[in-house]
């Protein structure tokens, strides 16, 4: 367990260093400089321009400005383009707002698409059946934005309560109740829109896997023993087909970063998908390469847990 | 092949999907047709005393000269802020919208049959140190580790803006499933007997490679080529919706969706229309996916 652990851990290290490379001369060597986003502002000399260039180390060879970039990273210096302010307190602030609606996204899609995925699983051909994956692959197949402008114009007329930002305009100063109403209101619609194909996705997962399981020899066993319906689906079934769910906690986790720009770009949610565009249009490359490194982590760290995990939950998993 | 056919023909779902997808096909014809070679319909022309007309509103008389005209006299889909014909723009669309579905899902599966195959056949040489199985899993694990709407939205953003890079980049950043289970399919056919027998008697490998093998591993692949192309056509109307979509004058359903957006009040069918083609279309490319995978997968069969 221990040699397991410490070789992977070794191996995604590696797998890191490589990413971080390849990102950095993907953006790097791509056409587009942060100190060409104004050339029309006469304002800038070209000895300004210059200076700038100096400054962000940018006529450096590449493999210094790699080198640049992961000791500015690692000592916690470095700055954005934009606006000279250090890029991991930014990054961290913009973690902070997208962490609620990446919660209550996960929440949703878990808390609906697992019953959903068994009955249809146990009612197999039924016209529940068939509805539900007529209905999920309808919500696969719409683009996202498309299906959250209706439901803002439905949401905004039906109930009158506004959806987009954090929170209202002009509430600071309201009652802490209606306060948190509000925060709830904003929070709702975008995590419902951003669990809709997560919800479709899964509870097709869950149908198939439990499908997988029903047709498996012990529980015809435990059918013929004379145990009841509801032991045999539930206790004996279910247990063995949620068994691959629990490796999905780890590959959520990257979803953080990567799941969210559309979304936070409608709902005018300042989270790190958002930070991530407009960091894209400014040529901020400091702020688009940590986010992209931290995403990169982000995901081996959530193989890596879900390996782990595995070997907790299946005792047939043995890792070397 | 006539086994496949009759699974297919059993799933009704799967059987209007095909539907759409002919119907698709025969617009996205129509649409390179008209609009460009045999100009019946064109969706560059601007009329600004017609603009804003909800569908199938008659055409003003005066005001326009006869060559800018729809036929008919009608628009059938209304036309948009500049008086253009959103029937015009949606044809030339649909051909735009499909091709780069198709181009960006073609080099994926090249990619993914390519790499997949190296690695699941000649995984075993080694250069230097490492075996070039291992070389080309772990560049798909790295490639696996991007987030992949974030590096599509870098390199656009980044990279001048055009119709082509845009295919390219999905294309480029979606192989990694076919290369994965091509790799898997390679493994368990070279210790099958016919492959075994074929290099016994001495075929060359090309031979055996692609008259024995890919055709046989080529099943899962079809099912994630027909998804793909649904999720590169969302992908490039969220890319249209953030602005680094394909740019005029080329006309996409998701750029036309995307401009709709700020006509949802004073023009709707500019948002519904180009939205509800999409998803009828992407659907019917889901659904097909889905029924060609119950018919390809044989475990299945016998419980239908």
């Amino acid at each position: 367990m221990i040699a397991f652990f410490t070789k992977s851990l070794v191996q995604r290290l590696f797998l890191l260093l490589i990413i971080s490379i390849i990102a950095h001369s993907v953006v790097h060597l791509a056409p587009g400089e942060p100190s060409e986003v104004d050339p029309s502002n006469p304002r800038m000399k070209p000895e300004d321009i210059a200076r700038i260039r100096a400054a962000f180390h940018l006529d450096d060879p590449l493999h210094l400005q790699y080198v640049y970039w992961m000791r500015d990273l690692f000592s916690g210096e470095l700055k954005s383009f934009k606006d000279s302010q250090p890029v991991l307190p930014k990054i961290w602030r913009r973690f902070l707002n997208s962490l609620p609606l990446f919660l209550c996204a996960t929440l949703i899609i878990w808390s609906l698409s697992f019953p959903t995925g068994i009955f249809a699983a146990l009612r197999r051909g039924s016209l529940y059946d068939r509805s539900t994956t007529f209905v999920s692959y309808t919500l696969i197949s719409i683009p996202g934005f498309f299906l959250s402008y209706l439901m803002i114009l439905w949401v905004v007329g039906t109930f009158n309560v506004p959806v987009i930002g954090m929170r209202t305009f002009g509430m600071e100063n309201a009652e802490t109740a209606y306060r948190w109403m509000d925060r709830v209101w904003h929070l709702v619609i975008p995590s419902l829109m951003s669990a809709i194909g997560g919800i479709a996705i899964l509870s097709r997962y869950v149908r198939s896997q439990m499908l997988e399981v029903i047709g498996q020899d012990y529980v015809r066993t435990a059918r013929a023993k004379g145990v009841s319906e509801d032991e045999v689906i539930y206790g004996h079934a279910l247990r063995n087909a949620l068994l691959p769910f629990v490796t999905m906690f780890g590959l959520m986790l990257p979803g953080l970063i990567g799941g969210s720009v559309i979304f936070e770009q409608i709902f005018a949610w300042p989270g790190l998908g958002r930070l991530g565009y407009e960091a894209i249009l400014a040529r901020d490359f400091p702020v688009i390469l940590t986010l992209n490194f931290i995403a990169a982590a982000l995901t081996l760290a959530g193989t890596l847990l879900s390996d782990i995990l595995y070997s907790v939950v299946d005792p047939r998993i043995r890792l070397k | 092949m006539r086994e496949l056919w009759k699974g297919l023909k059993r799933d009704k779902l799967t059987m209007i999907g095909l539907m759409v997808l002919l119907l698709l096909l025969i617009a996205a014809l129509a649409g390179k047709v008209f609009t460009e070679w045999i100009v019946v319909l064109d969706p560059a022309v601007v009329r600004l005393p017609d603009k804003f007309k909800p569908p199938m509103t008659a055409a003003a008389v005066d005001g326009l000269a006869a060559a800018s005209r729809p036929p008919l006299g009608r628009y059938l889909l209304g036309t948009d802020e500049l008086g253009r014909d959103v029937l015009a723009r949606m044809l030339q669309g649909s051909f735009v919208s499909l091709s780069i579905g198709f181009i960006a899902v073609g080099i994926s599966v090249v990619l993914g049959i390519a790499l997949g195959g190296i690695s699941g056949f000649y995984g075993d040489l080694k250069i230097g140190l490492v075996s070039i199985d291992s070389l080309i899993m772990r560049f798909t694990d790295v490639m696996l580790c991007f987030p992949t709407f974030f590096l599509i939205l870098t390199v656009v953003a980044l990279l001048p803006p055009s119709i082509y890079n845009i295919m390219i980049v999905i294309g480029l950043t979606s192989w990694m499933g076919t290369a994965r289970f091509v790799r898997a399919e390679f493994f368990a056919l070279k210790e099958q007997d016919f492959v075994v027998a074929a290099k016994a008697l001495g075929l060359p490998e090309r031979r055996i490679i692609f008259r024995h093998m890919v055709p046989n591993a080529i099943a899962p692949v079809l099912v994630s080529a027909t998804i793909g192309v649904a999720s590169a056509i969302l992908t490039e109307s969220a890319l249209s919706f953030l602005g680094f979509g394909v740019q005029p004058p080329y006309a996409t359903w998701g750029n036309i969706l995307a401009d709709g957006k700020g006509f949802i009040f004073d023009a709707p069918w500019l948002f519904f229309i180009p939205g509800f083609s999409i998803l009828v279309v992407v659907l019917a490319f889901n659904l097909v996916g889905e029924g060609l995978r119950e018919a390809l997968n044989p475990r299945l069969r016998g419980l239908r």
